[in-house]
């Protein structure tokens, strides 16, 4: 059966885009003062599809809500049941805080916003082309606003022009979503592909395992049902989920100041230059290049741009032992890159690799296939810019917080979002390294036992570097979890 | 070499002391569920041979799932499991835990049915050791004396080139071995360092084992008729079974859920305990003891070093039945949180996991016994998840360290004492350091 086309007129924009020419964008969280202006106000609001115009629209609006957020919203009580456990339970939740490594001056009780009362309802996203922001949030705003809704915060972006603040080219690896859903996934995957499952970043749609992720799903028949979408795996029912997703955001203030000095300190007392162990640090050059060589063949949904090509073509099948790109990069624990069989086997070596009795060096296998665990970006920066070379100067006064709105978005907050947050970022012992944790946004706190986890080891063809004493460059300041619904779905929470 | 052994004792709960049972076994922890290693009723940091050990109340909540095959709720026991997991014979090592904790042991087994005072302690643990079916040992031998030598020594090695590594950092590989070996020498022989031999390996172990090596596959020679008889009904009563038994999958729990994750991620290794009801009929019981003597015999006998299939994060595990068969228990020690553990059995282990965990009530249905199963995975993690039992107080013997830090450790030291390595296993120890 030929899959139904997707209908991006359902879909919010920001699934598909990330509204590169609005450079300027505002985010408000916001708390429901009156559910029933609340509704009115979601009705008339005009959310941004993720259909493709020409020319492009200058201004986009999305919103995503809580759970605290639906539930004040009168959505009903055995819909919300529907949402995933982490979705409901939030990013605060005290074992949850644990996995993801929000402890010491991370720890949910230390953060500015998302813990307790201070968890928003809403977020309400605004994007604009230069100078068009403040007129469009007046406009959507409208006259219902001030009755319908408490504003928490309003969280301001900063456009820094491709880079994040530490100096480094942004946002250069995405993954391609299936739209045409033409992707085989019940073939174990021999070669990395940068083309992921729908499921993975739509609820409602076939995911990496070629199944449905769990969502909430109403009866056909059931009070306002009748707008909403049939669910393709479960007849006679509605997909609360369908063309919706989570999203993910975490507030990260980053010390721009304390990384640079600490890297110009390193390699002031030990050889080395300070733009080379940046660039370890993060496992790409700040121009954004890759540290291992390009691979010979064409990956799938990589190019045929050829600066993707050059920024993106790549594995570290050619760098097994780490001597090219560290194992703990930053980019080499977020995109390890690679399949679902070490050393791309077939036939009689695939089933041998199966029980056991596959390659045997050190490092083989350990880390879990990449396709199961990818995240659709979509931050952005916040607070000046401070360059590099002047985050050697030491701070002024009432030094202004910056860093990255952290926002991603998949179907699967535990298997994807905090996967990487725990397995790959915070886990000390990530592809068989010990004692360090993500160099650019891991905790430095120490296990209760064992090893210190402030190092940063960088492979070399003969003894390795290890880098000692590495402060942590990256404090949370908020988070939540939120789901950003379709638009038919966000008029059916908001129906009279 | 020292192989390990297991201990499991399983006893039931005299219903009226458990509330007192729980305070106990919660007196003996430091931090929720793991145990202080010098507790005053077991301080099992004294004992040496003792890698891992928990205490559970095995106390399954999914008993109403034969309700699907349209049968009574049955009453089973609660049981009290005390596990660990030891070097060497488990005789002497219960020999030890009595004489260095008698009153503890007295205090909590006193809970217990049929515990007076004046029971043989060391007798009533060795009646209540129950059979482990399937036992799975990241490295035989590797002793927990062999593990502290080892991380001793890596903890030397990181110390010593943090001062010397400008100096080694331009050496060649072979250069950098050299210098190492002549470190450790000095070490060992100022008495800094000691990297014991083993000792020598119990022959009355070696002679069993070498019989169990060859005696499966005989007796299975033997039984081939009987089998190549037997197997097409087996096969399509299992087809059958597979298509038709009930999936129960639902949701957790929250309040269950959070129970468990309370306990875990306080150390980068958890502790797991699942617990079900064995699926009815002569087809599933023999499935499930053909599955379990096949994982038991590759554990002991096929499996390298340090992986069981694919998976490298498992430290020991085992499966054990209780109550004529009808019901399984599995117990194990993982490297990570339960999310990745389960991620490991899904994407590395997904065949396995699925031959034996197929038989319980309401497991995602398999296709073939290998197929399917677990790919479903989110009703396969809520499958998981609702068995899972909370352990009371687990404790582990080297906190910090996975079993692919023990992996690494063990390896440097087998480098260090080669003789001879080629200039490309050379490279590669270098890279371990």
């Amino acid at each position: 059966m030929k899959p139904s086309e997707v209908d991006f007129a359902d879909v919010q924009g920001l699934v598909r885009f990330g509204f590169g020419k609005m450079k300027e964008a505002s985010y408000a969280h916001l708390r429901i003062r009156n559910p029933a202006a609340a509704r009115a106000w979601l009705r008339s609001a005009p959310v941004t599809s993720a259909v493709s115009r020409e020319p492009p629209p200058a201004v986009a609006l999305q919103v995503a809500l809580t759970a605290d957020g639906l539930q004040s919203l009168g959505v009903l009580p055995s819909v919300i049941a529907g949402f995933s456990a982490e979705f409901l339970t939030g990013m605060s939740d005290e074992n949850r805080a644990r996995r993801l490594g929000d402890l010491g001056n991370n720890a949910p009780s230390q953060w500015q916003w998302g813990y307790g009362r201070s968890v928003p309802h809403l977020l309400v996203m605004f994007f604009a082309e230069p100078g068009r922001l403040q007129p469009f949030v007046e406009e959507c705003k409208g006259t219902a606003w001030n009755a319908a809704f408490e504003e928490q915060r309003w969280l301001g972006t900063a456009d820094l022009d491709g880079m994040e603040p530490f100096g480094f080219a942004d946002g250069i690896s995405q993954p391609q979503l299936d739209w045409e859903r033409k992707r085989d996934v019940t073939r174990p995957q021999l070669d990395y592909t940068n083309v992921v499952a729908l499921g993975e970043f739509l609820l409602g749609y076939l995911n990496e395992y070629g199944r449905y992720t769990d969502r909430p799903l109403v009866e056909a028949d059931s009070a306002g049902a009748s707008d909403l979408l049939a669910s393709e795996d479960a007849p006679g029912m509605r997909d609360i989920g369908r063309n919706g997703t989570y999203l993910v955001m975490r507030q990260l203030r980053q010390d721009v100041r304390g990384f640079w000095q600490f890297v110009h300190r390193w390699v002031s007392a030990n050889p080395g230059d300070a733009e080379a162990l940046g660039a370890a640090l993060v496992g790409r050059t700040r121009s954004g290049d890759p540290l291992v060589p390009s691979a010979e063949q064409g990956i799938p949904g990589i190019g045929p741009d050829a600066d993707e090509v050059r920024l993106n073509q790549f594995t570290y099948a050619q760098d097994p032992m780490g001597t090219r790109c560290p194992f703990g990069a930053h980019v080499r624990r977020q995109n390890p890159r690679n399949t679902d069989y070490p050393g791309r086997p077939t036939g009689l070596a695939k089933l041998i690799t199966m029980i056991g009795f596959g390659p045997r060096g050190f490092r083989d296998d350990l880390i879990s296939p990449v396709r199961f665990h990818r995240i659709l970006r979509r931050g952005r920066e916040f607070g000046p810019e401070l360059t590099p070379e002047s985050a050697l100067t030491p701070a002024p006064a009432n030094e202004p917080e910056r860093g990255l709105h952290f926002i991603c978005l998949n179907a699967n907050i535990s298997r994807q979002f905090e996967f990487l947050q725990n397995a790959w970022t915070t886990n000390t012992k990530f592809s068989a390294l010990t004692g360090e944790s993500d160099p650019l946004i891991g905790n430095r706190e120490p296990l209760p036992v064992g090893p210190s986890t402030d190092n940063f080891t960088i492979q070399r063809e003969g003894l390795r570097t290890h880098v000692v004493g590495l402060p942590q460059f990256v404090t949370v300041r908020g988070g939540a979890y939120f789901f950003l619904p379709s638009l038919r779905v966000l008029r059916y929470f908001a129906r009279d | 070499m020292t192989p390990q052994s297991t201990f499991t004792i399983m006893a039931p709960i005299d219903p009226r002391r458990e509330p007192e049972l729980l305070e106990l076994l919660s007196s003996m922890n430091e931090a929720p569920g793991q145990a202080k290693g010098d507790n005053a009723l077991v301080p099992f940091a004294q004992l040496d041979t003792l890698h891992f050990a928990r205490f559970v109340i095995l106390d399954d909540k999914t008993l109403e799932d034969v309700r699907v095959y349209d049968l009574e709720v049955p009453t089973y026991p609660r049981y009290l499991a005390f596990l660990g997991d030891v070097d060497g014979d488990p005789t002497a090592f219960l020999e030890e835990l009595v004489q260095k904790s008698e009153q503890g042991l007295r205090a909590i087994f006193s809970c217990c049915e049929g515990f007076e005072q004046g029971t043989d302690l060391a007798g009533w643990m060795k009646d209540h050791d129950t059979r482990v079916i399937a036992n799975y040992v990241n490295c035989r031998g590797r002793t927990v004396r062999r593990i502290r030598e080892e991380t001793a020594l890596k903890q030397a090695l990181d110390e010593y080139l943090h001062t010397h590594e400008a100096v080694l950092g331009g050496d060649p590989p072979r250069e950098i071995l050299a210098k190492l070996q002549k470190f450790v020498a000095d070490e060992k022989s100022a008495g800094r360092l000691t990297l014991s031999v083993d000792d020598p390996t119990p022959v009355g172990w070696w002679i069993r084992n070498a019989l169990h090596l060859v005696g499966v596959p005989l007796l299975l020679l033997v039984a081939l008729p009987i089998l190549i008889v037997v197997a097409p009904v087996l096969v399509i009563r299992l087809r059958y079974l597979e298509k038709t038994d009930a999936e129960l999958c639902a949701r957790v729990d929250q309040a269950h859920s959070d129970a468990l994750a309370f306990l875990e991620d306080r150390d980068v290794t958890n502790q797991f305990n699942a617990m079900a009801s064995r699926k009815l009929g002569f087809v599933r019981l023999v499935t499930l003891l053909g599955v379990l003597a096949t994982v038991d015999y590759a554990a002991r006998h096929l499996v390298r070093p340090g992986r069981l299939g694919r998976i490298r994060t498992i430290h020991f595990a085992r499966w054990v039945l209780l109550d004529g068969k009808r019901r399984g228990t599995f117990f194990s020690n993982y490297d990570g949180t339960v999310e990745s553990y389960m991620d490991d059995f899904i994407n590395k282990a997904g065949f396995g996991l699925n031959a034996i965990f197929c038989n319980a009530i309401g497991y995602p249905r398999t296709n073939w016994l290998v197929r399917d199963g677990c790919q479903d995975e989110q009703k396969y993690r809520n499958f998981l998840r609702r068995h899972t039992l909370p352990s009371q107080v687990w404790y582990k013997a080297y906190p910090g360290l996975t079993a692919v830090d023990l992996e690494r450790n063990r390896r440097i030291r087998e480098g260090l004492e080669s003789s001879s390595m080629t200039e490309q296993a050379i490279r590669d120890w270098v890279a371990l350091l």
